[in-house]
């Protein structure tokens, strides 16, 4: 096993003499109502093994049978990606211990999946990379070990360790790429725009919730170096459970830096698995492949082979929603943007919140101001993805409308989200209880505009006097003491009218 | 002795549903050979006799106040141990599960309990139904009922011995390859291997899952398809489960019962037993074997040999396919979640209580299969082993098909041999092995085959195989059934009778 080193090489260093080659394997986990081989809930965060049965728990005797609609979602994943769908396809046993696999073995495909030999392309810097895709397969889930005690987490050192089975068999798609040479310095970038748009044609097929914070999605990113010039691949290491996408990207520059320093050196790379770490960025061995279990993968006789009839993988096709990569040709035509600013939108995860904020009876440049503006600083200062703020679409929508309406101005406007963040309901209900609307021709308003006549006499002559422009003092004074609910433009006719006649 | 027990299940259905006899009767009369007797035979593993009058009581009760019941409610019944059932132990044979008490029923236990049938315990096998004599059973030894120095054949031999010497009317056991059928013939019983996916194997504890199969082991061919038809029928929970109707078999063995087989083709297979093939087969078994096949003629069958070369690779064949998923199978046993737990005392890490575990909840023969089906299945073996073997199987399942082309059913003798003494193969494996010789061929083309009685060589039973086409066990009924009522009628009396009529425990 090799050792972390204590040098990293720098990645523009890197570069100048090695070229990196990336694979991602990316487990998916299914919506599905029910387990893959059994009839348990697949709900998330229910109580500890309480939608277990017989077979998701491995009891003796009990059998799988193979959930339809998880075949159904599999395929049409496959079929998003451009795969050939398998006639006749089946499961596998992949035979191995380990106390949260409840029958021994993990109910899989193997030589025989559902999906092969598809394609995506994803763009970085306006680049395209195609991803060629080896295959999708079916299979199921594991339960959750707990280890209790120790202080990593780990089983090294825990206590004691709990088991959580009602993760075990929910349904699992594994999502594999062939590896991916010619990308160069942008590797990691590719790496992480892969998983990106991979996440956004499962949103759009509806198949999963893709959450990866809950697991829904996870990854194990292969990374390679080889010389400048080499015939030949470099050796892999397999960095596993990278959980986001901005790890995604860390995981691959963090191995290619990490694989550089060793080369330098004449040491090998040594086939292994690797843990990512989140807080770090960094990775360290875990076990190595070159010494890890035979599998002793059969099929599984319990299963009988999947057949999918041809006629209804046709229809499935054809009933499949617009991709996003289309979609977002599409918005871009209708909103009238260039490509490189629906990137933006892309990387800031904002494509469907904008739409759907157009949707909602906002302009599209409206839409693209907020979630791209304050609403994206807010979510990066709070360290959260855009769409996990707690704001949504239609309360944007809103609140653009009540702008438009005059009835606040912009930074009313921003007032007004703080109160929908705070959770004190929708803009129009927040404007009224924290009272941000902006005032009309009120009675306090005329006092605030010749109270700041009055407290600033020297400003108010300079005006009369035609230097129109000191106006913007007064309009300041007058903003400052109605804190900002009135608007500017009525303040500075009121003061016109006052001043200059 | 009492009638009661030794009536076949028929018959007491007839008597409970005339209201002659009560179920608690029944139940009772079985409950008190069990108790005088299964300590000298080991057929049961568990009997819970208060529940069994429970039931019975139950069924009584419900007969009485005129709420429909079925033909079979009130029949009591055993069931091998291989068989889930909830709320009482499940062994399996092993000491891996002892103790364990599932919390769910096989579809068969609960198509039997539905039908209102009087469990009166699990019977005894061997340890995960690898074996043919049910010395590997890791808690008894279960003894011949013709001669208590014998084995009772196997896996099924707690099942076999149990309905043989009178402490059940009928029994469910399972077959890999040949474990109801093998058991039946050296006891004297009928047994039927239904087509494969004709049964529900949900709760059945898996060895082969390929080749497992449960069916009835009966004292004769229309109890065996009264309790066949009791527990066929599609089943959701069982992916490899046919969807189709449930076969008409009892009719099949009436008809059948009536004598006449003319028309029917019968291939004799000369691989099991025929020309060039006697090696290892008692004469009295091949000479009985002989006389069965004369009798047939006599009622009017064309009898032919048909070759079926494969089958003389189907030993070798099964010896590595059944170990194969049976060291997968048996991966679940690792102590984590049920049973047997060894060596958890807070110092030994994970890996060493799920070896310690196995190393202590596992016998001998299993032991020898996992290492067997590990070996056959690991990476740059697979091919040579698994898969070859699995080219074996499409070999015989093509002989069985080009045999269908000429003849309606495949006949042999059911195992080369009568019941051995105890003791005397359990150090030769491969000499066990070969107790299954005729039986594997169905098996490994998952087609439909019975064991009959066809008469008693050293004063031990002989048992006649007929196999036939995928879901078309009727005709292994109505066959069977016709040689059943020619063979007593020539007799006088039922081939158990002869057992009933001798001192018990002694070879005549």
């Amino acid at each position: 096993m090799s050792a972390t080193p204590d040098r990293l090489v720098d990645y523009d260093e890197v570069l100048t003499r090695y070229e990196p080659v990336f694979g991602l394997e990316t487990h998916v986990e299914l919506g599905t109502a029910s387990k893959m081989f059994c009839g348990c809930s697949t709900t998330f965060g229910a109580e500890p093994n309480t939608q277990t049965c017989p077979t998701c728990l491995g009891l003796p005797g009990s059998l799988p049978s193979a959930n339809a609609a998880a075949i159904e979602s599999t395929i049409r994943i496959g079929l998003a990606l451009g795969c050939r769908i398998a006639t006749w396809a089946r499961f596998s046993r992949k035979n191995y211990f380990y106390p949260d696999i409840p029958k021994g073995f993990q109910t899989t495909q193997y030589d025989e999946p559902m999906c092969t030999a598809g394609h995506l392309d994803v763009e970085v810097d306006g680049e395209t990379y195609r991803v060629e895709i080896e295959r999708v397969h079916l299979e199921e889930d594991t339960g959750k070990n707990l280890h209790v005690g120790g202080s990593t987490g780990r089983i090294h050192g825990a206590d004691h360790s709990l088991i959580d089975y009602n993760r075990a068999g929910i349904p699992l798609v594994e999502i594999v790429t062939r590896p991916i040479p010619g990308a160069g310095a942008k590797a990691p970038e590719v790496a992480k725009a892969y998983v990106t748009e991979l996440r956004e044609i499962l949103v759009a097929l509806g198949v999963s919730e893709v959450r990866m914070e809950q697991g829904n999605l996870r990854c194990d990113v292969n990374t390679s170096l080889a010389p400048i010039g080499s015939l030949e691949w470099g050796t892999r290491t397999e960095t596993k459970n990278v959980n986001s996408l901005r790890s995604v990207e860390r995981a691959v520059r963090f191995e290619m830096r990490r694989q550089a320093a060793l080369l330098d050196e004449g040491q090998r790379i040594f086939q292994e698995t690797r843990h990512f770490h989140e807080d770090t960025g960094t990775t360290s061995p875990g076990r190595s492949k070159e010494e890890a279990t035979d599998y002793r993968y059969f099929p599984e006789p319990d299963l009988v082979p999947v057949a999918p009839d041809e006629e209804w993988v046709a229809s499935l096709l054809a009933a499949l929603p617009e991709l996003p990569a289309a979609r977002r040709s599409r918005l871009s035509d209708e909103w009238g943007i260039a490509p490189t600013e629906m990137a933006w939108l892309v990387n800031a995860g904002a494509v469907e919140l904008v739409s759907d904020t157009v949707a909602a009876g906002a302009s599209p440049g409206d839409a693209r101001k907020w979630w791209l503006g304050d609403l994206a600083r807010r979510a990066n200062d709070t360290g959260t993805e855009l769409g996990e703020l707690a704001v949504t679409p239609k309360q944007v929508a809103e609140l653009i409308g009540l702008i438009s309406a005059g009835t606040i101005n912009d930074q009313l406007a921003r007032q007004t989200l703080d109160g929908v963040l705070a959770g004190e309901g929708d803009p129009a209900a927040v404007v009224e209880a924290r009272g941000l609307a902006v005032m009309g021709e009120s009675d306090e308003l005329v006092s605030a505009v010749d109270g700041a006549i009055a407290g600033n006499p020297d400003v108010a002559e300079k005006v009369r006097g035609g230097k129109v422009q000191a106006i913007g003092a007064l309009v300041g004074a007058v903003m400052k003491t109605t804190r900002g609910k009135a608007d500017a433009a009525t303040v500075k006719r009121m003061l016109e009218e006052r001043l200059i006649g | 002795m009492s009638d009661l027990t030794s009536t076949d299940a028929a018959e007491l259905g007839r008597l409970l549903t005339a209201g002659e006899v009560t179920a608690v009767e029944v139940t009772r009369a079985y409950l008190d050979r069990i108790a005088a007797e299964d300590d000298a035979l080991g057929a049961y593993l568990h009997v819970d006799g208060e529940a069994a009058l429970r039931t019975a009581e139950q069924v009584d009760a419900a007969r009485a106040g005129g709420t429909a019941t079925g033909p079979l409610a009130g029949i009591p019944l055993a069931l091998k141990d291989v068989v889930v059932t909830e709320g009482v132990p499940t062994t399996s044979g092993s000491k891996i599960l002892e103790g364990w008490r599932p919390p769910y029923d096989a579809t068969l236990a609960a198509r039997l309990k539905n039908a209102g049938t009087v469990l009166l315990g699990k019977t005894n096998m061997d340890e995960f139904a690898m074996g043919s004599s049910t010395e590997n059973s890791a808690y008894r030894v279960t003894r011949n009922p013709w001669d208590h120095d014998r084995i009772p054949g196997g896996s099924s031999g707690g099942s076999s011995a149990a309905v043989a010497g009178g402490l059940a009317p009928w029994a469910i056991g399972t077959d890999t390859g040949g474990s109801i059928r093998q058991p039946a013939a050296v006891t004297g019983l009928v047994g039927h291997k239904p087509t494969y996916g004709s049964v529900s194997r949900y709760g059945l504890i898996a060895f082969s899952s390929s080749l497992d199969q449960a069916g009835p082991m009966t004292r004769t061919v229309l109890d065996a398809a009264l309790l066949h038809e009791a527990i066929a029928g599609h089943d959701p929970l069982d992916s490899t489960s046919i969807d189709s109707p449930v076969p008409v078999l009892a009719e099949a063995a009436r008809r059948g019962a009536e004598g006449d087989l003319a028309g029917l083709r019968v291939g004799v297979v000369t691989e099991l037993g025929g020309d060039g093939h006697t090696d290892g087969y008692d004469e009295g078994v091949l000479a009985r074997f002989a006389e069965t096949v004369a009798l047939l003629e006599s009622l009017g069958a064309e009898v032919r040999p048909v070759s079926c070369p494969a089958f003389d690779l189907a030993l070798p064949a099964y010896y590595l396919i059944a170990p194969s998923e049976a060291s997968s199978n048996l991966a679940r046993f690792d102590g984590v979640r049920y049973g047997l737990r060894v060596g958890d005392d807070g110092d030994r890490d994970l890996d060493e209580v799920m070896a310690l575990t196995r190393e202590q909840g596992f016998g001998p023969e299993v032991k020898r299969r996992i290492i067997l089906g590990t070996y056959a299945l690991s990476s740059g073996y697979y091919d040579a082993y698994y898969g070859q073997a699995q080219k074996v199987r499409t070999l015989i399942t093509r002989d069985f098909t080009r045999a269908w082309d000429d003849v309606d059913v495949l006949v042999s003798p059911t195992s080369p041999t009568v019941a051995w003494e105890v003791g005397a193969r359990v150090d030769d494996p491969i000499a066990m092995y070969a107790a299954d010789l005729c039986t594997l061929p169905a098996s490994l083309a998952g087609v439909p085959a019975i064991s009959v009685p066809c008469g008693l060589s050293e004063g031990l039973p002989v048992g006649f195989q007929i196999m036939a086409p995928a879901l078309a066990d009727d005709r292994c009924y109505k066959v069977a059934a016709a040689l059943e009522a020619a063979q007593d009628a020539a007799r006088g009396s039922r081939f158990l009778d002869q057992l009933a009529a001798r001192p018990a425990g002694s070879a005549a």
